[in-house]
């Protein structure tokens, strides 16, 4: 990264017209990080070098995808058999959603950890939850494309659920589709849409880091930094941490892409879409099963439209449900406890909305969905008054003098 | 505290195993068998997708199209050019319109797709009973558990269980999802004479057709493993080597 007094003349006339030059080295070279972060930090970096795969491999795609309902399903085909590497660029777009979506969970239940949403980044922790509404919407989205029956079947499913708006329902759904059926002109649009859509979370993910770097990182403590001798530069230190666990992604990401490319598929998907016949189960990708279980718990459908977006949108709020002052869940004995029972609860989730609405998984189904809005609604406002957090260390550099429990912990985050 | 937590986990566990059992409804999972295509160096055996394509052709193809494939492809298996050639040119297919406007008849050549035994769906169904033999070019990744499902399903015919009623024109198979499908036995031993002096009994003819689906679905299925393992090697090494960068930018931070 080139700083204004760069050897460089051209580098320095553009410089004094334009200070980019001194802004990217203010911002990703100097830019001072808690010397602390553990690994669970790695998340965001990953989160943009994957979006920049799927924009690079889904523009190459969009080169030779046809959106129409005739020829959707064999453009595909011909990009997996004839397009020179076809089947690599597919792969690397199909299996890259999964691990997007894996690498944002870990990055927001981190954040959910360690207090990363509280003062000051509550517009940082909304702007996360606008970006993974955008990455849902354009996931949603591109699962329509190759027109296979899961494409079919779930757009036909999803945007049904508008129709539970009253009064305005079934015009609205009309409105989506472009006609009387999920059809050509549905197919059009989506394309259309999942072509913009990732734009525009290249877009956010700039507000994101812009306030990110207002006040810096959270930390695993979840104390601010209270002076140089907290903190570090980014480069090289950070550069050197995100790069390396760029490289374990990579190894994981491309086990999946060349070894097990359909693990995250629906066989089904590979059967051209057929408006007359319906799956046995009309399943959503996975990284949606959770939200599909919350939807399918709730038997009145309005209800449960309102249940399964606001699950979502409850956790811009989250800043403003939790009371506690700790940031970190290491200081929140109770909390760290409850938080690995949301985890639980999630995955509870997600297991029951890949199976059938039948017998015990309705039940359990239920369970879980009443408990994930107890979780954010009930114990995660009691708890900020009820709980007693453990004694703070006075600073990222100190450890804490005297007290029992906490201090093995603290040392060792000394040294990451 | 903690023990209401654990508490309601264990609850929660054991919500969870009672569960299990509730989708029964399903067919019997086909039993695993050991594909030269599988693991992590898979290939494909020349020798059995040739004989794979030649029960296919012989047999399947008087009723399942396999839109996608092109004779050209069939280099793959290992015919020369000539043998695609001659294979092309047993096919009649319709081209055209010519310079008079009409559609004509010609022998098929390597860059024609494999001509599909009907017409169109409805000329399928009414020479089937009303069933429609889906076509193949994908079958192995549209079915879970692909070529173990499809051998399953070509070896599974038995006699109905004397609890099963069988409708009009079915034939009972525990491996089809319902028990009841509309296609009768395709193989029956000695169906093909193989070239290579293989017999011919209805488990190798199977297991030689199914290797041969498995290729038509996923033709990139070798050069993806080799891509694969070279990729995974050259990532170990350069994550090794960030790995000790990491460690020595470290080294003074305390
Ligand atoms: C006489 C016509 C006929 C022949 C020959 C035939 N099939 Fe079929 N096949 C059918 C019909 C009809 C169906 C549809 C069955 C149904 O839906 O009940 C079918 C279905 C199938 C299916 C799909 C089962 C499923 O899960 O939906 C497979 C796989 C299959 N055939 C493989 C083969 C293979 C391999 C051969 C050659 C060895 C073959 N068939 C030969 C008529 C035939
Ligand atoms: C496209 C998706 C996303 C990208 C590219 C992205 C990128 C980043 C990056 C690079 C960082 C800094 C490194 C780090 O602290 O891990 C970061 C921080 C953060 N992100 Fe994201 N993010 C994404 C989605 C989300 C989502 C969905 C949420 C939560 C709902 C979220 C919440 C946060 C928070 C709270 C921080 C500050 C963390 C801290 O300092 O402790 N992000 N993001």
């Amino acid at each position: 990264m080139s700083a204004p007094q760069s050897q460089n003349a051209l580098i320095r006339w553009i410089d004094h017209r334009m200070p980019i030059f001194t802004f990217m080295h203010h911002e990703l070279h100097e830019y001072p990080a808690p010397k602390n972060l553990s690994y669970w930090w790695n998340f965001g970096s990953l989160a943009g070098i994957v979006l920049v795969i799927m924009i690079v491999t889904g523009i190459w795609l969009a080169m030779h995808y046809t959106p129409h309902v005739d020829y959707a399903f064999q453009s595909v085909e011909r990009i997996m058999r004839d397009v020179n590497y076809g089947w690599l660029i597919r792969y690397l777009h199909m299996n890259g959603a999964s691990m997007f979506f894996l690498v944002v969970y870990i990055h927001l239940f981190r954040g959910m950890y360690y207090g990363s949403y509280k003062y000051p980044r509550e517009l940082l922790w909304i702007l996360g939850v606008v970006i993974l509404l955008l990455m849902m919407a354009t996931a949603f989205m591109g699962y329509v494309l190759p027109w296979g029956q899961m494409s079919f079947w779930g757009a036909t499913v999803i945007t049904n659920l508008f129709s539970a708006i009253p009064l305005f329902g079934d015009p609205i759904v009309t409105w989506l589709w472009g006609g009387f059926s999920v059809d050509n002109a549905t197919l059009n649009r989506f394309f259309s849409l999942h072509y913009l859509l990732p734009f525009l979370i290249v877009g956010v993910v700039f507000l994101h880091l812009w306030a990110l770097h207002r006040f810096g990182s959270n930390n695993p403590i979840g104390i601010d930094t209270k002076g140089p001798q907290d903190s570090i530069p980014f480069h090289p230190y950070y550069t050197i941490k995100d790069a390396f666990g760029t490289g374990v992604f990579l190894l994981v990401f491309a086990g999946f892409v060349f070894f097990a490319p359909n693990f995250f598929g629906e066989p089904d998907n590979y059967i051209p879409a057929n408006p007359l016949v319906t799956p046995a189960h009309i399943v959503p990708e996975w990284y949606l099963l959770p939200f599909y279980a919350i939807l399918r718990a709730i038997p009145d459908k309005l209800t449960g439209v309102i249940a399964m977006f606001g699950s979502i949108l409850l956790l811009m709020a989250l800043p403003w449900l939790d009371t506690s002052r700790v940031r970190s869940a290491t200081y929140r004995p109770i909390y760290k406890q409850f938080f690995w029972v949301f985890v639980v609860d999630c995955l509870v989730l997600g297991y029951i909305g890949a199976n059938p609405p039948e017998g015990w998984f309705i039940v359990i189904g239920r369970i879980a969905t009443a408990y994930y809005f107890i979780h954010l609604l009930i114990i995660i406002p009691l708890l900020g008054k009820l709980e007693r957090p453990l004694e703070l260390p006075a600073s990222i550099s100190t450890p804490v003098i005297g007290s029992g429990a906490a201090q093995p912990q603290a040392a060792r985050m000394e040294k990451p | 505290m903690r023990k209401i937590v654990l508490t309601a986990l264990a609850v929660a566990a054991a919500c969870f195993a009672g569960s299990l059992p509730a989708s029964s409804s399903e067919a019997i999972k086909p039993p695993s068998q050991s594909w030269g295509f599988g693991g992590i160096f898979g290939t494909f055996d020349r020798a059995a997708l040739q004989r794979g394509f030649h029960v296919y052709k012989d047999v399947c193809a008087a009723c399942h199209s396999m839109n996608l494939l092109a004779y050209r492809n069939l280099r793959a298996l290992g015919f020369s050019e000539d043998e695609v050639k001659g294979i092309a040119a047993e096919y009649e297919v319709t081209d055209g319109p010519n310079d008079e406007g009409n559609m004509f008849q010609r022998a098929g050549r390597p860059s024609d797709r494999f001509k599909a035994p009907f017409a169109n769906e409805k000329a399928a169904r009414a020479a089937n009973n009303g069933a429609f033999p889906p076509d193949l070019s994908l079958m192995i990744k549209a079915r879970p558990s692909g070529a173990n499902y499809v051998h399953a399903l070509l070896t599974g015919y038995e006699p109905p269980p004397p609890s099963v009623k069988l409708m009009e024109g079915m034939n009972y198979n525990k491996f089809f999802p319902g028990g009841q499908i509309a296609m009768a036995p395709p193989l029956n031993a000695d169906a093909v004479t193989f070239g290579d002096g293989t017999p011919a009994t209805v488990a190798q003819m199977s297991k030689d057709v199914v290797t041969f689906l498995a290729w038509a679905a996923e033709p990139e299925l070798e050069v993806r493993k080799q891509m694969g393992v070279k990729v995974i090697l050259f990532l170990i090494v350069l994550t090794i080597m960030l790995y000790a960068a990491k460690r020595r930018t470290w080294a003074g931070v305390h």
